[in-house]
């Protein structure tokens, strides 16, 4: 089973080559991009079952030998996050060709769309396979050049300006990465993330701290922590709606993941879980500042994302089991539901023709569907209880009270007013698009800034139908979201499983090199 | 492990030219920074490698360089390569579209600095370090200065041209502007 492991990646960059040759054919080109991401997402579940019975497999590409060649590492954890991410990138792509057949591909103009978009998905794929930091660097490069071209398609001046800084800080973070494995690989002779934690752990204590740190700043930008977080809610809005979507699910987890292995795996003392800590704190309370403030959908939306990336780090800061197993329920709720909420926005705009709160008005009238599409995902990102959202919280706040430290519950209470604060904002964005009546908008006098790039839109008035694909494809996300409350339990054990698996090196290091470790 | 003094200050030089043109405001220049910062970095990871050696694989055990990080270095200069020819891309369509090749500010933060300052203030400041700009001075600095009002004039007759040659353009049929 775990030979197939390549084919995760393998798949989506040859179909990028064959969708590339049929440039003219868009339709091709869409039916080869939902056959490869389908086929991903059951090889993702069949590795998923094959290595929660059997145990994380390592594949050696090539034949070469673990420390010297590519290894490709699946345990619960990647295979779990392989699947949710592959789901997410499929019903994204269904979402995103009902908006170019509705709009006459006016969002998705150029015939590199779908190859770009496997490209992505083939970075976001290896990153969560990769058994070795250079492997790793390569499948971020992967996704950030495939991103690069996702959010300045169509080339506006707006979307030059939103990508010009978010591709000037990517890039810089790449090189820090680069610049860390250099140093890593000069200070131990291997990049073999296995190896790693064994030959660091030999090193002085403080050429350690300088390695750690570069390490976790370069992730630290990928996945937006503050104060590397500036740069999020400035560029991510202007994307197209689906390209948005994808993005805020999956490119910050990507991130998070980095962290979370090199913190458990690579550095697995916990030498900087009190600053992850501080840190997480602060990217929770200021990303939802920024959140509150915020008179635009997706900006707002952006804001939102950059706060619960705080609540990520929170479970990987408390450094134990039941923290790492909170956090990876954590991550997949959080990939859905943002997801979702980013599509549903998509609906807002296709329908309302602006994502600017104070322009909208009267929705729940006229589109009852997209109103409930938008407050289901909306309950769960604010913590409301029967959905996930309560669940990932309340399992981080358990794993912060067992862990008891003043830090921790700082923590909690800051956990707990944030997620009021996501539900203030959100459900203040929700009442005025869709629960005040249209009539209403024109004499609203806004204490938000009016000025928002993204509310130049055509006359609000204006409604146009929302196709029936991008709405399926909306309300499957919604019931992904739903499912993951409904099957709490079993996924709540499963991510348990794959936090016990995480804690400490001894699980990768026995997976990686089954004999003894030279 | 002894490293060469040379290779360890042209790296050190590279990085701190490297990121003092990354943290320009001109895109250009940012370009440029990116090339250095990488090159440095490839410098790097050859440093990091140790010393110079027979070819691997056919020289004898223990002379050998080592091949991995020249495999990396590799990797990464063909990554350094394919994200310029991007940033190139994205350049040339900012200074076609904006008529700049800087990193512009976040229009939401502008909305709040507008608050305090005049918008003519701002319009000075703005734009008057691109490489394209149309408001360019001499590249030698002692070079024959003009009148300001020939000069403005010039400028002028500068932006008529632009224009006309971006309508020309526009005619022929961009596939990518809409």
């Amino acid at each position: 089973m775990g030979a197939l492991t390549p084919l995760v990646v393998l798949l989506p960059l040859l179909g990028a080559a064959a969708a590339l040759t049929q440039a003219r054919h868009p339709r091709i080109q869409m039916l080869i991009a939902v056959g490869v991401l389908s086929t991903v997402l059951v090889l993702g579940i069949a590795l998923l079952v094959a290595v929660d019975a059997n145990g994380a497999t390592a594949v050696e590409l090539g034949g070469w030998d673990a420390p010297f060649g590519i290894v490709l590492v699946v345990d619960r954890l990647a295979a779990l996050l392989l699947v949710v991410s592959a789901a997410v990138l499929l019903a994204v792509l269904v979402f995103s060709v009902g908006q170019g057949l509705a709009d006459g591909d006016r969002e998705t103009p150029v015939s590199i769309y779908y190859p770009t978009y496997l490209i992505l998905a083939a970075g976001v794929f290896n990153a969560f396979v990769a058994g070795d930091l250079f492997n790793l660097y390569v499948s971020f490069e992967i996704l950030l050049v495939a991103s690069f071209v996702l959010i300045t398609v169509g080339g506006t001046e707006l979307r030059i300006r939103a990508g010009t800084v978010y591709i000037v800080v990517s890039v810089v973070s790449s090189v820090i990465f680069l610049a860390a494995i250099g140093l890593i690989y000069g200070a131990t002779g291997t990049v073999n993330i296995a190896q790693l934690s064994v030959r660091l752990s030999e090193l002085p204590p403080d050429i350690q701290l300088i390695l750690h740190v570069m390490l976790l700043v370069a992730f630290g930008i990928k996945a937006a922590v503050f104060p590397l977080s500036f740069w999020l809610p400035d560029s991510y809005p202007t994307a197209p709606a689906p390209v948005t979507a994808v993005f805020a699910g999956l490119l910050t987890k990507v991130g998070v993941y980095a962290i979370m292995r090199t913190e458990m795996i690579i550095f697995p003392g916990g030498a900087l879980n009190t600053v992850i800590l501080i840190v997480a704190a602060l990217t929770m309370i200021v990303g939802i500042l920024g959140a509150v403030a915020q008179s635009d959908i997706k900006r707002l939306l952006s804001f939102t994302l950059v706060s619960h990336i705080g609540y990520m780090l929170f479970g990987i800061g408390i450094g134990t089991a039941a923290g790492l197993s909170a956090a990876t329920y954590y991550i997949v709720h959080h990939i859905t539901v943002q997801t979702t909420l980013f599509l549903a926005t998509g609906l807002v705009e296709r329908h309302g023709g602006t994502t600017g709160i104070n322009r909208l008005g009267g929705m729940l009238k006229s589109s009852p569907m997209i109103a409930v599409l938008f407050f289901i995902p909306m309950l769960s990102l604010g913590g409301i209880p029967p959905f996930s959202g309560f669940l990932g919280k309340l399992a981080l706040f358990e794993a912060g009270a067992q862990d008891g430290s003043v830090l921790s519950w700082i923590l909690i209470g800051s956990g707990a007013l944030v997620s009021l604060l996501t539900l203030y904002a959100l459900a203040r964005a929700w009442s005025m698009t869709f629960w005040r009546h249209a009539d209403e908008v024109a004499s609203y006098e806004n204490p938000l800034p009016a000025h928002s790039p993204m509310g130049v839109a055509t006359d609000v008035s204006t409604v146009r139908s929302t196709p029936r694909i991008m709405v399926s494809a909306t309300a499957a996300m919604v019931a992904v979201s739903v499912a993951l409350t409904l099957f709490a339990a079993p996924l709540f054990d499963l991510s348990s499983r794959a936090g016990d698996n995480i804690t400490g090196p001894g699980y990768y290091i026995t997976t990686v090199f089954p004999g003894a470790l030279k | 492990m002894n490293a060469s003094l040379a290779l360890v200050a042209i790296m050190a030089v590279l990085f701190a030219v490297g990121v003092y043109l990354l943290l320009e405001r001109s895109m250009t220049r940012v370009l440029l920074g990116f090339l250095l910062v990488g090159n440095a970095t490839n410098l790097l990871i050859l440093i990091a490698s140790g010393p110079a050696g027979a070819a691997p694989f056919f020289g004898e055990e223990g002379a050998m360089a080592d091949p991995l990080p020249q495999a990396f270095v590799l990797t990464s200069i063909v990554i350094t390569f394919g994200i310029s020819a991007f940033l190139m891309a994205l350049i040339y369509r900012s200074w076609r579209l904006a008529h700049a090749d800087d990193v512009q500010d976040d229009a939401e933060d502008v909305a709040v600095g507008r608050r305090g300052a005049s918008v003519a203030a701002e319009r000075e400041v703005e734009g008057d370090d691109t490489e394209f700009g149309t408001r360019a001075t001499a590249a030698v600095s002692t070079a024959l200065d003009l009148d300001e009002q020939e000069r403005l004039q010039d400028q002028e007759s500068i932006t008529e041209q632009l224009r006309l040659r971006e309508l020309m353009e526009d005619r022929d049929g961009d596939p990518w502007a809409r």
